[in-house]
């Protein structure tokens, strides 16, 4: 599905990603864990496309393609999905009309025909369903006005709608209470399945308690320090990230 | 038709040529020969003047633009070809300033109102029109209004009797075609709506071809207590046109008038609104949406007369400029000394979609009663690069999320106009027109 070999990545004149090795399997969940500043949103934004970022060596290939060459919204259409760490409010752009030309979008791509109105609004309704979102936000403009909790639970309502084969998240358990955890977790769990990867950018351990990934890798001072089962991110819970860290972090 | 092509502007000419082919009642005709006095001392605006200061107004004072004397001819065809908003009411359409009867439709209007061309007004029962013409719309110190009063003609009359409600939106259609010489054209429009009245009114002015003209529109309106007056002006000027449009408006106790400045195309266009709130209660919205591309340079000046207590207005411009384009925005808002409660608010957004385009903005307030609320801000930005990202990264290509943040911009302003036609017209119109930047 993904493969990242000795990725590095800079932004302006600094150095953040030093060599980045990752292999992501159909199905498979991988939890991308790390103190502030080692690169791990870095990492989630080269995968994604995002401006600003540049890639000075290595290689990351999606599906047997050339990722990084790909423009951001090819990476979308060919089943990338990134939830943002920061989901951006969007004024006047009602939140049901993006989902559409979004979905629109991926399905043409796919050679599949656009969904009418009903066809879309049953889908809708269904995911609305997964997250326990008001019907009222789908009709508002995209993340404005919602709560910290609501536009977390919007990105993974879009992940639910538009089914990619990769999904990255980008710490959506930051600012989250313990209940709209769980829903934005469940949300997650919903859409595991054999076909589709996920890669999961944490801070805490807590979303993996709800999150239960296949493999952990811990990132520090732009490198992967340390790769294991689930139960590494214990590990790190009970010890930090100090007993890990080799190379100083990249501040 | 008679066009004389010459190489100098010749105004003096073509003014005495005129006064003689379009005969006038007297007190009117006397008006008219003034107004070109004026015009002679004033000559046309220079940026020296504060109002002109960001708007050089020399390309048009070097063509040689001729009014033509008499009826010009457009087809069907050609005007549909314009796709100018459909507003299935009474529709005046006039071609280079004078009415086109063949092309007009005043059918389905209700008692009380009448939908006249100026000219047949004046030459028939000339008596209220003929009283009101040039009364706000004064010739003194501008010189496009005395330039149009100077060749006063023909143009539109919408009189609403008291108490009437016209319920469909009535259309005023001005359509330059310039032939062999660039065209003058030049209408009035004069409007009172009665006490307890309500209309709404949409002026269309769009040109053909790809010849220089100038449209130089003046619109007086009298909103009388308790009226409720809804004015669209939309600017689809050709891209050699140019547009100077002065609107002065009075209002009476409790009245409501709105007017929207859409301005979608010409070389340079100028809006002036001048809005006298006259009676206790008044509430006025002066709204704008203006869109500019190349070189195009649309200006928008406002005054808003609060001359009496316990009025509001609102006003929301709102511009996208790509190219090398330039707007300009200038509102004045006068508070007089009896003007206690007044509660103004004016606010000018505008999106630069380029490193050539520029925007101007300068409020002035003028405040001399005490117990007022007076605000204004003005912002200038760009196109948010995360939002982008974020729509890019939903799978919408680069133009697409381009196009739906542009959009998005102008849509608040959209969803202030309150007849659903004009609504859903306007935003296909823009959608057709709206620069994207790169």
């Amino acid at each position: 599905m993904l493969e990242v070999s000795n990725l590095q990545a800079s932004a302006g004149q600094r150095e953040i990603l030093k060599g980045i090795d990752l292999k992501v399997n159909p199905g498979e969940v991988h939890a991308i864990m790390g103190p502030n500043g080692s690169g791990k949103s870095t990492l989630a934004g080269v995968l994604a496309g995002r401006d600003g970022l540049e890639v000075t060596g290595g290689s990351a290939t999606f599906k047997e393609q050339d990722l990084l060459e790909l423009e951001p919204e090819e990476r979308a259409r060919e089943g990338v999905f990134l939830a943002f760490q920061y989901p951006v409010e969007i004024p006047g752009v009602n939140n049901a009309y993006l989902l559409k030309a979004a979905l629109n979008e991926v399905r043409k791509h796919r050679g599949e025909p656009e969904l009418d109105a009903m066809d879309f609004m049953t889908l809708i309704r269904e995911r609305m369903q997964l997250l326990e979102m008001d019907d009222t936000l789908l009709n508002r403009p995209v993340n404005e006005g919602f709560s910290g909790g609501e536009k977390k639970r919007n990105e993974i309502f879009q992940l639910a709608v538009l089914e990619p084969s990769l999904a990255i998240l980008d710490e959506t358990d930051s600012g989250l209470d313990i209940d709209a955890l769980k829903i934005v977790a469940n949300g997650v769990n919903a859409m595991r399945s054999p076909e589709r990867s996920m890669v999961v950018v944490t801070h805490y351990q807590r979303l993996l308690h709800y999150i239960v990934p296949d493999f952990v890798h811990v990132l520090s001072g732009g490198r992967i320090v340390k790769s294991g089962g689930k139960e590494l991110a214990l590990e790190l819970e009970e010890k930090g990230y100090g007993w890990i860290e080799s190379a100083p972090a990249v501040v | 038709m008679s066009q004389v092509v010459t190489a100098a502007p010749d105004y003096a000419g073509q003014f005495a040529a005129w006064s003689s082919a379009v005969p006038l009642p007297a007190p009117l005709a006397d008006m008219r020969r003034d107004a070109f006095q004026s015009f002679e001392q004033l000559g046309f605006p220079t940026t020296r003047l504060e109002e002109w200061r960001f708007t050089n107004v020399a390309p048009i004072t070097k063509i040689p633009f001729v009014a033509p004397e008499g009826a010009s001819s457009l087809s069907r065809e050609s005007l549909d070809r314009l796709q100018l908003p459909q507003l299935g009411g009474a529709e005046l359409v006039f071609v280079n300033g004078r009415l086109a009867p063949d092309l007009s439709s005043t059918t389905g209007l209700p008692d009380g109102v009448r939908v006249a061309g100026l000219a047949e007004m004046l030459a028939g029962q000339a008596g209220a029109v003929a009283g009101r013409v040039g009364q706000l719309a004064g010739a003194a110190g501008q010189a496009f209004t005395a330039l149009n009063t100077a060749f006063l003609g023909d143009g539109a009359v919408v009189e609403v009797d008291d108490g009437v409600v016209v319920e469909t939106p009535i259309h005023l259609l001005f359509v330059t075609s310039p032939d062999t010489a660039p065209v003058l054209s030049q209408p009035r429009v004069v409007v009172s709506a009665g006490a307890n009245s309500q209309v709404c009114l949409v002026e269309s002015h769009a040109g053909t071809g790809e010849g220089a003209y100038l449209s130089n529109a003046v619109s007086e309106m009298w909103v009388a207590d308790h009226a409720v007056v809804d004015h669209y002006v939309v600017a689809r000027e050709a891209d050699a046109g140019y547009h100077v449009g002065q609107l002065v408006a009075t209002l009476g106790r409790a009245s409501n008038f709105s007017s929207h400045a859409i301005t979608l195309g010409g070389a340079i266009v100028r809006n002036e609104a001048r809005v006298i709130l006259g009676g206790e209660g008044g509430e006025c919205t002066l709204n704008g949406l203006y869109l500019g591309t190349g070189r195009q340079l649309v200006d928008n000046q406002t005054t808003i007369d609060h001359a009496t207590p316990h009025c509001d207005s609102h006003e929301l411009y709102k511009g996208i400029l790509d190219g090398q384009s330039r707007a300009v925005f200038n509102g004045k808002i006068i508070v007089r000394l009896d003007a206690q409660k007044t509660d103004a608010k004016q606010s000018n957004k505008a999106l630069l979609l380029s490193e050539g385009a520029q925007v101007t903005t300068k409020p002035q307030l003028e405040i001399f009663a005490d117990d007022v609320k007076c605000t204004h801000g003005a912002t200038v930005g760009q196109l948010d690069d995360e939002a982008l990202f974020y729509l890019r990264s939903r799978a919408l290509s680069e133009e697409q999320a381009r196009q739906l943040l542009v959009h998005a911009f102008a849509a608040d302003l959209l969803g202030h106009i309150k007849v659903g036609a004009i609504r859903e017209q306007l935003d296909a119109l823009l959608l057709e027109r709206l620069p994207v930047g790169s």
